[in-house]
């Protein structure tokens, strides 16, 4: 069988605007993965741009846009991605693109920076490590697994419109990553930090984020959690309700 | 994008520059970004896309969580003796005993690592581990965040280099070496693979933590960007390398894909099983098994398969038996491991075992470097500092890893001796080291490649020379090796040598230009390749990760040393291991057997 296969192609030194180029493929006799296919494909047009790395899914490197869902190339097998015998490739949705399949993470790098994306504790360290029970280290998992690929964000509509201000999930769930660790102690600050309307309250629980995480992590829950952290948080501080006595 | 000169590059100084953005490159910009110096990281992809991500099962050190009463000397005994003997054993020391501060520091960072009940970081079993000297019994040994270590590592230090405030030239790729007439280093050409603009990176220190070059070999475990850019700059300027015959295969890398799959599922009590369900290793290591060193028991499956025992249609492979230890551990210990079974193997570790086969896995030759990083060259028999020049990691040399590295060994490396390399140049530029400005022919020189490659009009495509490079590796300088075969591998690398010379750029675009990219790392790949084939053909002994069936005995009289490849002439030479240990009697060499 002949697959048939559009790519997204763009470069500002020679295309006016972005088209999608086809190519004919001869389906190979096994299941291979997308970036493998994008690899054979370069072999033939060596012009073809895309980012990739490990080459096993925990480098993050070619998050793109595979028959309209963001997933991973390299963790994403032809057969369960094929609409018949059609594949589009496009980039990551919402960020600039610069080339072919290669977008501007500027953005998406900055919205992390943004959030400190550092462990955070004001008391001297002892001698060994810091202890932490595993109830508590347990708290991490499914946080600090992320690759930063950029597929939750860029497949948020809230993150589509508000890139500068919003912060997106990936962020998110690393700002939710610290406030978890038990050894920060920084929660308070970092919790005022994304108190404004943007940086959380944009997230409208479209859930994308959740299914196409190539890692099978859940910003939207970590999201949830900060949430209900400020509410706490701006409970306390508001003056308790007196019942007016009857006159 | 065509003749650039030292006349129409840009120049940005800096007083250390890092090649490279992995855990090593990221400890040392670390060290140097705190001391207030102008330091700069140039990383061809964005940092945590390095290949220290992919590290799974841990890092190695005596912090007595485990045990009590571990001690970093006995970690020092298994690590000389996994490497055969010609690990430097001062070192070795060196990691071993700094080691536990490295540690505790990463964990001090933020390092998410697994914990004990009582809060300690969880130590797990790994190959070539023991107590007392090697009479205690098995240790365990590695420091893990479950099995995705690497990632924890990489992560951390990355969040840590912008917490405090590094440069970055992230997707920038470095193209050269530029020295000036004394034969010092002063920088690297490089150019931003987004715009491709080029220019003339100045550094008081340049420091290549440009990690390993598995993609040398047809199959690997290696990330695609594992080209040996740094090693391919450093020979290219003439410099040596040392045990460049020295290619680790790992045990398990997923039968058909190559990804890795780590030793800690062994170390966790997974083990080895050929086609009529045998537990093999039983027989090659009596009291080790499955936890032998790698070299020892990567040769082992391949005799099995030699033997017709292999595994599947082909009888190509072996299994690696999980399931034994029950869903709850496998997925607390080895998630990772179980998404990356599903995924490239199709098989659920829960329920069925994984195939598996040796694979290229790490270089455990590289750079020569002292224990501060320095690297340095021989001139008449003679170690001479090269002025301006560090190495660090797996492209590095240092030796600690000898002719065979211990599994979680990698990570510490990176770590202590990439600190170590940070706080020397911190020094080394305050009290006024440095080098003086080369000319702008010296500047030119190091421009030369990436222009005749820009203004190539027709020639060899490039992913048809990186197959034939990475097959002849492949057939000839394997797990075993013999003579007359690496002969015949060395005379097809001579034909493929003109081939790497003049290669097509058909994408002459300055945007994003990832054929340009692969075209500068395959001319990289190839000098790795030369260098081992070269030095794998004129090193007649068995030792460690070398094995050759023509000569199989260890050859302590004539070979307890190191090899210096000398890229000017492809020669092999001879470096003395040094066995002065500070604080400790040297291990003297012993028959290894696990």
């Amino acid at each position: 069988m002949q697959l048939e296969i559009n790519i997204y192609r763009y470069n500002s030194e020679t295309d006016a605007f972005p088209y999608m180029q086809t190519f004919h493929f001869n389906k190979p006799d096994r299941d291979i993965m997308v970036l493998e296919l994008l690899n054979l494909l370069k072999e033939q047009d060596p012009t073809i741009s895309y980012r990739r790395s490990c080459r096993e899914g925990v480098c993050g490197s070619d998050g793109m846009n595979i028959n309209g869902k963001n997933g991973l190339a390299c963790i994403t097998p032809l057969s369960e991605v094929l609409k018949g015998n059609k594949l589009d490739l496009r980039p990551l949705p919402g960020l600039p693109v610069i080339r072919d399949l290669v977008v501007d993470m500027e953005e998406f790098y900055a919205q992390y920076e943004k959030i400190k994306p550092f462990l955070q504790n004001d008391s001297t360290p002892p001698e060994i490590e810091r202890l932490q029970s595993p109830e508590d280290r347990d708290k991490l998992d499914g946080l600090y697994e992320c690759i930063l690929c950029a597929c939750c964000s860029t497949s948020c509509p809230s993150f589509w419109w508000n890139p500068d201000k919003f912060v997106g999930p990936a962020a998110l769930l690393q700002a939710y990553r610290f406030i978890a660790d038990t050894r920060d102690t920084r929660t308070e600050e970092r919790l005022d930090a994304l108190s404004d309307p943007f940086s959380v309250y944009r997230c409208h629980g479209i859930m994308n984020c959740v299914s196409v995480c190539p890692k099978g992590l859940n910003p939207n829950k970590a999201i949830g959690s900060i949430k209900s952290m400020l509410l706490k948080d701006s409970a306390k501080s508001v003056e308790p309700i007196r019942v007016i006595e009857q006159a | 994008m065509d003749g650039f000169n030292s006349s129409n590059i840009k120049v940005i100084n800096f007083d250390a520059l890092i090649v490279g953005g992995g855990g090593s490159g990221m400890r040392s910009s670390l060290e140097l970004a705190k001391s207030g110096l102008n330091t700069a990281v140039i990383s061809k992809v964005f940092p945590t896309r390095s290949h220290t991500v992919s590290a799974q099962g841990g890092i190695t050190c005596a912090i007595q969580s485990d045990d009590p009463n571990d001690d970093w000397r006995w970690h020092m005994y298994d690590t000389v003796k996994g490497s055969d003997y010609i690990g430097d054993q001062d070192a070795i020391e060196y990691m071993c005993s700094e080691g536990p501060k490295a540690v505790f520091e990463l964990e001090h960072m933020g390092l998410p690592f697994s914990r004990t009940a009582s809060g300690r970081i969880y130590q797990r079993p790994f190959g070539g581990q023991s107590k007392d000297y090697g009479k205690g019994g098995q240790a365990a040994r590695t420091c893990a965040a479950a099995d995705r270590t690497g990632h924890a590592l990489l992560h951390t230090l990355y969040q840590n280099n912008v917490k405090e405030g590094t440069n970055f030239l992230n997707e920038w790729f470095a193209v050269d070496l530029v020295l000036n007439s004394n034969n010092s280093v002063c920088g690297v050409i490089a150019f931003s693979i987004e715009t491709g603009e080029v220019a003339f990176l100045r550094a008081q220190a340049t420091v290549l933590a440009t990690g390993g070059a598995g993609r040398i070999y047809a199959s690997t475990t290696n990330a695609l960007i594992n080209t040996g850019d740094g090693l391919g700059m450093a020979l290219r300027a003439g410099f040596p390398a040392q045990d460049m015959e020295m290619w680790q295969f790992h045990p398990t890398g997923i039968y058909g894909a190559g990804s890795l799959v780590t030793e800690g599922c062994r170390g966790e009590g997974g083990y080895l099983i050929n086609s009529e369900g045998e537990r093999f290793m039983e027989r090659y290591a009596p009291t080790a098994k499955d936890l032998a060193g790698r070299d020892v028991v990567a040769r082992s499956m391949v005799l099995e398969i030699i033997e017709g025992r292999g595994c599947g249609e082909n009888k190509d492979h072996v299994f690696l038996k999980l399931d034994h230890l029950g869903k709850d551990v496998l997925d607390a210990k080895l998630p990772g491991i179980c998404e990356l079974s599903k995924t490239f193997a199709h098989v659920d570790p829960v329920y069925e075992p994984i195939p598996v086969v040796p694979t290229c896995h790490y270089m455990m030759g590289g750079t020569p470097t002292n224990i501060h990083g320095q690297a340095f060259t021989q001139k008449e028999g003679v170690d001479r500092i090269i002025q301006g020049l560090f190495s660090v990691g797996e492209a590095a040399c240092v030796s600690v890893h000898g002719a065979n590295r211990l599994g979680g060994n990698s990570l510490l490396d990176l770590v202590v001796f990439g600190r170590a390399a940070g706080k020397f140049i911190q020094e080394d530029i305050k009290s006024g080291g440095g080098c003086d400005d080369p000319s702008s022919d010296d500047i030119d020189r190091s421009l030369t490649r990436l222009n005749k490659l820009n203004s190539s009009n027709s020639g060899y495509e490039v992913a048809e020379v990186k197959k034939e490079l990475q097959e002849v590796m492949q057939n000839y300088f394997g797990v075993f090796r013999r003579g007359e075969f690496m002969e015949k591998g060395v005379q097809s690398l001579n034909n493929i040598r003109e081939k790497i010379d003049n290669l097509y750029l058909k994408d002459k675009s300055n945007s994003f230009n990832t054929n340009r990219v692969e075209a500068l790392e395959l001319q990289n790949l190839f000098e790795v390749a030369e260098a081992t084939a070269i030095s794998a053909l004129e090193r007649p002994e068995s030792r460690g990760a070398h094995a050759r069936d023509d000569f199989p005995e260890r050859d302590d009289a004539n070979w307890l040393c190191h090899s210096l490849y000398n890229p000017v002439n492809k020669s092999l030479g001879k470096r003395g291991v040094n066995f002065k240990p500070l604080q400790v009697e040297a291990f003297p060499p012993k028959i290894r057997t696990y």
